[in-house]
């Protein structure tokens, strides 16, 4: 009952946030149920049509409906997206909190580690990798996920550094209770609030990284569907006045946009501020 | 004094152990590819002496250990190897692509910074007043999209619509500095526009911060004119957190600029790059790797001294 509390006063930039993921899930389910009209490699028309009646938003470059790839790309992207969010929060809460509950030599050598990756821009150290194990999906998430995983380490160490030091986490301690329960039933519960906070950031983060990486053509590989790829696909008709590649495009602004404007009413919740 | 010396020279060797470390990684990413590298570049199909005259190419009979410090002995002379797609000099392909992106860059600076800058302190003065609250709208939705996002907008407007500026950005050494401006003016107004906000959001923050202090009011309670109180009293004092933000953006502009260059097809190291990872040309890909990451980790190396320099609580760490 909480959260139908919570959802009642939230503000209208949340609100609007919230419409536009909805939007996007809607999407990305509908590719699920067989009431589509056309697939995601079918091709359907011409090349670069017009919007009309047939094709929502026209054709794209080899006459495939414009429309049902961008659900496809939904579904594909947000997907993978999620996968690799996901992965680089589990590895990056896991070394942040031994960091932070060991402390000593475990904390200098992890964070050290961590200190080189940071230094390194990681759009180049990505495309090193991906030059080295070949592009494929898994490697792609494999590879953002252990780069993005640094940042959640910095966060999750912080937060978990500040938690560490309580009393009820001592007392655990002087219970006798083992590391991995601190972490899981001490410090973890008390952690997730800033940590949800940043898992809408980081999915942004890696949501743009993994479309700006299929734009450059190593990302995910066609004919799958996906964002990225299909403004990179369609760039050659904007010389012709055709706005086709604008359209994925916009796609990723607008998921982006709506994820910060719920991430920004959360912090505004979680830090406890009233109006 | 001496402390101060210390300090940086310590930063500086931090960063120099922080760049072997990058090329390490960099040479075991390309050694720990699962099986042998010259069959999987060079394919299954790929003849016995084929192999063996790849393997001599890239040394990869050497013992490993050897073979790198061979690989960054080589690279301080500037000697970068062959390229496995088109057998030409590395050094060669290389040096001609950088300077290309480093002009970019540089232009997109010169508009940026002193833009962004100026911007910060408009909406630092104006605060909470409509001025300021369109300046960060705006930039706040530059942040969430993606660079060839505002790429094609902007071709879109101004080289489709309205035709006044090229949407394919190829300069040659025979072209006057003017037309190879006329030439990056779309790429380099997406990279303004990318690194702006963020920027100008952090100089407005830093002003904001420094608003509150004693002295500030003290020169309000002097009569001082806002402007005046803001540009002499308020920004120096905000510099240290400015510079660092200035060249952290820096940073970016150069390693960014790959998606743009990809883009308007510029003949910049980024495309370089992204080509030759497409092709799996690793002396190229690890060559090009090591530049940006120089120039990155150098960036930030100098945003981190200037901020030792022009603070002076940071001379003495607790």
């Amino acid at each position: 009952m909480a959260v139908f509390k919570l959802l009642r006063q939230s503000p209208w930039s949340a609100r609007i946030g919230m419409a536009m993921i909805g939007l996007n899930i809607i999407a990305a389910a509908l590719t699920f149920t067989p009431f589509l009209p056309y697939t995601q490699t079918e091709v359907v028309g011409d090349v670069w049509l017009e919007a009309s009646r047939d094709n929502w938003l026209g054709t794209d470059h080899l006459g495939r409906d414009l429309f049902t790839r961008l659900m496809w790309g939904a579904r594909n992207t947000i997907f993978i997206a999620l996968i690799t969010t996901a992965l680089a929060f589990v590895l990056g809460i896991i070394c942040g909190f031994f960091a932070a509950t060991l402390g000593g030599w475990t904390d200098q050598i992890l964070s050290r580690i961590i200190d080189i990756l940071m230094a390194f821009p990681t759009l180049i150290f990505a495309l090193i990798a991906l030059s080295v194990v070949g592009t494929s999906i898994t490697a792609l998430v494999v590879v953002i996920a252990l780069l993005e995983s640094t940042r959640v380490y910095r966060l999750s160490r912080a937060v978990a550094m500040n938690i560490e030091v309580m009393e009820y986490v001592e007392a655990a301690r002087l219970r006798g209770e083992g590391i991995w329960w601190i972490m899981r039933r001490e410090i973890l519960p008390n952690a997730l609030p800033p940590l949800v906070a940043e898992f809408g950031l980081r999915f942004c983060f890696i949501f743009l990284f993994i479309a700006a990486l299929s734009f450059l053509g190593l990302g995910i590989q066609p004919p799958a569907a996906d964002w990225g790829g299909m403004v990179k696909e369609n760039a050659g008709a904007i010389t012709f006045g055709i706005l086709t590649p604008l359209v994925p495009a916009g796609a990723i602004a607008f998921l982006t946009v709506g994820v910060n404007l719920i991430v920004d009413w959360f912090l505004h919740v979680a830090s406890g501020l009233k109006d | 004094m001496s402390g101060l010396y210390e300090l940086v020279f310590k930063r500086i060797g931090m960063g120099l152990l922080t760049m072997l470390v990058i090329s390490v990684l960099i040479f075991v990413g390309v050694e720990a590819l699962p099986g042998d590298l010259a069959t999987a570049i060079l394919g299954q199909e790929a003849t016995p002496e084929n192999v063996a005259q790849f393997r001599k190419e890239l040394k990869l009979d050497e013992p490993p250990v050897k073979r790198y410090f061979l690989w960054l002995g080589a690279f301080m002379r500037g000697d970068l190897g062959n390229s496995l797609a088109n057998r030409r000099p590395v050094a060669e392909l290389i040096f001609w692509r950088f300077k290309n992106t480093i002009f970019l860059a540089a232009c997109a600076a010169v508009v940026a910074v002193p833009l962004s800058i100026l911007l910060g302190i408009l909406a630092a003065l104006y605060r909470n007043s409509l001025f300021d609250r369109v300046i960060s709208m705006a930039t706040l939705s530059t942040i969430s999209f993606p660079e060839f996002f505002v790429a094609y907008i902007l071709i879109a407007l101004l080289s489709v619509q309205v035709i006044i500026f090229p949407s394919i950005s190829n300069i040659n050494d025979s072209m006057s500095l003017g037309q190879k401006i006329y030439a990056i003016i779309l790429p380099c107004m997406t990279l303004t526009l990318v690194v702006m906000a963020h920027m100008m959001r952090q100089t407005r923050a830093a002003i904001i911060n420094i608003l509150a202090s004693p002295f500030i009011e003290m020169a309000r309670l002097k009569g001082i004119q806002r402007l005046r109180v803001i540009v002499l009293h308020a920004f120096p004092n905000a510099l240290s957190p400015v510079i660092n933000v200035v060249a952290l953006n820096l940073a970016y502009l150069v390693v960014g600029v790959v998606i743009v260059e990809v883009v308007f097809v510029y003949p910049g190291l980024g495309q370089l790059l992204v080509d030759s990872v497409t092709k799996r040309d690793i002396p190229v890909v690890q060559a090009s790797g090591l530049i940006f990451a120089a120039v990155y980790v150098s960036l930030n190396l100098l945003a981190d001294v200037l901020s030792i320099l022009t603070n002076p609580r940071m001379r003495n760490p607790k």
